[in-house]
């Protein structure tokens, strides 16, 4: 097999590797600090037992599951209360529920969420809480 | 390892079904899905229904439409070709056009309060391709925002104008914002819910609630009981456009 012009061939598709994987070679080596959602607010300092509604793990992977059950069963079937696992009962509200103990939401969500690179569009309806609008 | 046509049909036979069963796994799964309940006050009904009584709406008044517009965050554009409402006023002709004649002179100047009629058959339902719009068991004409794609094909087909479509982000037109409910956004169809989250709470719509001369009233239509059914009875009873079919909850004593 014979190419010609080969010289010019391949160092142009070099280039272009090069290019496309720009992205991953500039950012190998950096060490991006995994985000650390804040947990800091006046509810949650008051509170014991620092538990959210269902465990922790479950939170962090089943949140957007949780809300979109929550949201479904909210507008469409008309419920109001969730039980969660250990038997206790909340408002199915996430400007009622949620934001009450995460006021903070742009340390709370926006931190994982910037890092993710998702943009929910809760806020374009649902209100934050003030100490958050800019 | 030899293997006739038979035993391959065999063997290939169990792996289909075995992979096609295994979605089974998941709605088995779902008995363990965390419980709802329904709100401890809520209130309930078969069908939810309203009646005007226009003998008692005074002239002027606007307190029904300011309640409702404050509690569910509803913006004043200013603008009439972009404006947001859930509730407003109209002239009998408004309300009940054909109806009228050249000497209905005591009616003319009298207001009539018009809002989603939460019809029985609601075309708006029907036209709807995402199913944003939706009725639910107890006759309320419900909208899930977020479901709403904007196309407006439910304010084509709603024949009393009681929808309303956000041409604008609509929190820079609110002069106070109710942290209770939320807003909507550009490019959704809004309109009246019968104050479903406050039934859901066990408090009356907040029209009712409002109006100070007793106009409005709010109830279960299918209880023989109620105070809805009574006033039925107490004049002559009007529907907005009824030959249309939708079945409007909304009834108007003239």
């Amino acid at each position: 097999m014979r190419i010609y012009n080969a010289p010019s061939i391949i160092a142009g598709l070099l280039v272009l590797i090069g290019l496309l994987t720009f992205p991953f070679w500039y950012n190998a080596g950096d060490v991006v600090a995994a985000p650390e959602p804040s947990l800091d607010t006046p509810v949650l300092q008051g509170l014991q037992d620092k538990q959210c509604i269902e465990p922790t793990p479950y939170m962090r992977s089943k949140h957007m599951e949780l809300l979109r059950h929550w949201r479904d069963e909210v507008v469409r079937k008309g419920k109001a209360i969730y039980v969660a696992s250990d038997g206790r009962e909340y408002e199915m509200s996430l400007q009622g529920t949620c934001l009450d103990c995460h006021s903070n939401t742009d340390q709370f969500c926006g931190r994982c969420h910037d890092y993710a690179g998702v943009e929910p569009g809760c806020w374009t309806c649902h209100l934050q809480p003030e100490e958050n609008v800019p | 390892m030899k293997m006739n046509r038979r035993d391959f049909l065999r063997t290939a036979g169990v792996w289909v079904l075995g992979v096609g069963l295994l979605p089974l796994t998941d709605v088995l799964a779902q008995g363990a899905r965390p419980q709802v309940l329904p709100g401890r006050e809520a209130l309930s009904a078969a069908r939810w229904a309203m009646v005007f009584d226009s003998r008692r709406c005074r002239e002027g008044c606007q307190d029904c439409i300011l309640a409702c517009h404050r509690v569910h965050n509803v913006p004043d554009i200013g603008d009439v070709e972009e404006e947001v409402k859930w509730i407003w006023t109209t002239s009998y002709e408004g309300a009940f056009p054909g109806r009228q004649h050249d000497y209905i002179d005591g009616l003319r100047s009298k207001p009539f309060v018009v809002l989603c009629n939460h019809c029985a058959n609601p075309s708006c339902v029907r036209v709807c391709p995402t199913r944003a719009t939706f009725k639910r068991s107890d006759g309320i004409v419900m909208m899930d925002y977020h479901r709403c794609i904007g196309c407006r094909y439910c304010m084509a087909a709603c024949p009393y104008g009681a929808r309303s479509f956000n041409f604008r982000d609509p929190r820079p037109y609110l002069d106070e914002v109710n942290p209770d409910y939320p807003t909507r956004e550009k490019g959704v169809v809004e309109k009246c819910n019968f104050c479903a989250e406050r039934l859901a709470a066990g408090i009356p719509p907040a029209c009712v609630e409002a109006c100070r001369d007793g106009a409005l009233a709010f109830g279960d239509i299918e209880d023989p009981g109620s105070e809805v059914r009574k006033l039925l009875n107490s004049g002559h009873v009007l529907r907005r456009k009824p030959e249309l079919g939708t079945g409007p909850q909304v009834y108007y004593i003239v």
